[in-house]
């Protein structure tokens, strides 16, 4: 009762694909699946021969998978490429050690250069300590944020052409159905694209695991032995994406291609030229990309700093009056030394 | 002569273990005189074995999607799902896709 693989190479099959619904052995699964990225980044020019390309690394399963496979296919396609891992240290006890062991792995598995940053050394602040200040409610926009600046920072440090983060299609549909729901326009057109940024400061980020499914990149590392670390952030975990999540997975259930098709209803939306295009510029406090002035993590930060935890939190407005308020305050105040020390 | 046994392994990993105790691998010893399959067996491991919240990984009478089961390493959507029949030293694998990324 073996299922025979379809390809009829004569061994049993061990998978069906959810893409395909084909039944496939370990072996033509592998090359499947690798000939598909390979496909993916050579027909949307994602690379060019010479570049230094940083992989986003988190000892996760995808960017595992990421690392593993990008290895291989420069070297099986020639791709001149210099491969380094670049990992972000957010300082969240028990579960960064952890996963950055797997990193490490990760490097001597595939030879690749590290490069460790933290947020306690660019920002001066662990996560451990933030969670401390402002509980555990709005921790996950400081962790978002300063993740997406610390990986720029990061790869201007190593001087990479690009940065190559192991988001999936399973991702990547989640993204475009929450941006539905939330009315998102200026994310929703730049969600599906399988390249971003790369204007005249900003470093390119390209996702070459854009129509992986995240079965198959499960199954492929467990089929490969890929060590990946997969506990989830110990903070609360983003509830709006996992019910989205949730939701895609129980329709993929009648409809198996439904996360292609919503990333080929995301690839294909044309937006009025009256939708906002969020402007792209520099914060001219910390000179990296930002659509605000100042950017979101130099507010968070100075929130922190200040012990005005929620400033970023909350509309600009409530947070200029916030710190309108404390200015006022401290001025009383000085002004009561003052006063003190006049005579 | 004693009553007879079916001998399984049973495996979690990814963060599926985190919903049995914690615990990566365990030997069963079913009751042999009965016909058991993979639906059943997920009965028996809701009764038994799964401590922390069952939610996260049963939906109605089968797995909640994004959890992944191998039986003896091939993927379960090629055996019958939950009408396959447990044989002898049988290994099932849970993983989920659920946790982290
Ligand atoms: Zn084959
Ligand atoms: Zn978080
Ligand atoms: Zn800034």
């Amino acid at each position: 009762m073996h299922i025979i693989c379809k390809s009829q190479c004569g061994n049993r099959a061990a998978l069906k694909r959810p893409k395909t619904g084909d039944a496939l052995c370990k072996e033509c699964f592998f090359a499947a699946f690798e000939a598909e990225i390979h496909h993916t980044i050579s027909s949307s020019n994602l690379f060019r021969r010479g570049e230094k390309v940083a992989v986003a690394a988190s000892g996760g399963k995808d960017s595992t998978v990421l690392a593993h496979v990008l290895k291989l296919l420069n070297e099986r396609h020639n791709y001149g490429l210099e491969l380094v891992l670049l990992s972000i240290d957010e300082g969240i006890t028990g579960y960064r050690d952890d996963s950055l062991e797997t990193v490490k792995q990760n490097r001597d598995d595939y030879q690749m250069p590290l490069k460790i940053l933290s947020y306690e050394e660019l920002y001066g602040w662990t996560m451990d300590r933030i969670v401390a200040q402002i509980g555990r409610s709005n921790n996950c926009t400081f962790c978002g944020v300063f993740r997406r600046q610390a990986l720029d920072r990061g790869a201007k440090l190593l001087g990479v052409d690009s940065i190559a983060t192991g988001h999936n299609a399973d991702d990547i549909a989640e993204t475009v159905l929450m941006n539905v729901l939330r009315g998102d326009t200026a994310r929703l057109r730049r969600c599906t694209s399988i390249r971003t940024g790369g204007g005249e400061d900003t470093i390119p980020r390209v996702k070459p695991l854009k129509y992986s499914y995240e079965k198959e990149i499960v199954m492929y590392a467990h089929y490969k032995k890929l060590v990946y670390f997969s506990t989830e952030c110990v903070f609360a975990p983003n509830a709006y994406r996992g019910h989205a999540r949730a939701f895609l997975k129980d329709l993929e259930k009648v409809r198996p291609s439904v996360i292609m098709d919503i990333i080929y209803s995301g690839e294909q939306l044309r937006f009025k030229d009256t939708v906002k295009k969020p402007e792209r510029g520099t914060c001219t406090r910390c000179g990296f990309v930002s659509s605000q002035q100042p950017c979101k993590a130099c507010v968070l930060l100075e929130g922190l700093n200040r012990g005005l935890p929620k400033l970023g939190i909350g509309k600009k407005s409530k947070g200029e009056r916030m710190i309108a308020k404390q200015n006022q305050e401290l001025a009383l105040r000085e002004r009561a030394n003052l006063v003190k020390n006049d005579f | 002569m004693g009553t007879p046994e079916l001998k399984i392994i049973l495996e979690f990993s990814a963060g599926a273990e985190l919903l049995f105790g914690n615990i990566k691998r365990r030997e069963l010893n079913l009751d042999g005189k009965q016909k058991w399959t993979i639906a059943n067996l997920l009965k028996w491991m809701h009764a038994n074995i799964l401590t922390e919240r069952p939610e996260l990984f049963l939906q109605g009478d089968t797995v909640r999607p994004g959890i992944l089961v191998l039986i003896n390493d091939t993927d379960w959507e090629l055996l019958g799902e939950l009408d396959y029949e447990l044989q002898p030293n049988d290994n099932v694998l849970f993983i989920s896709t659920l946790h982290g990324g």
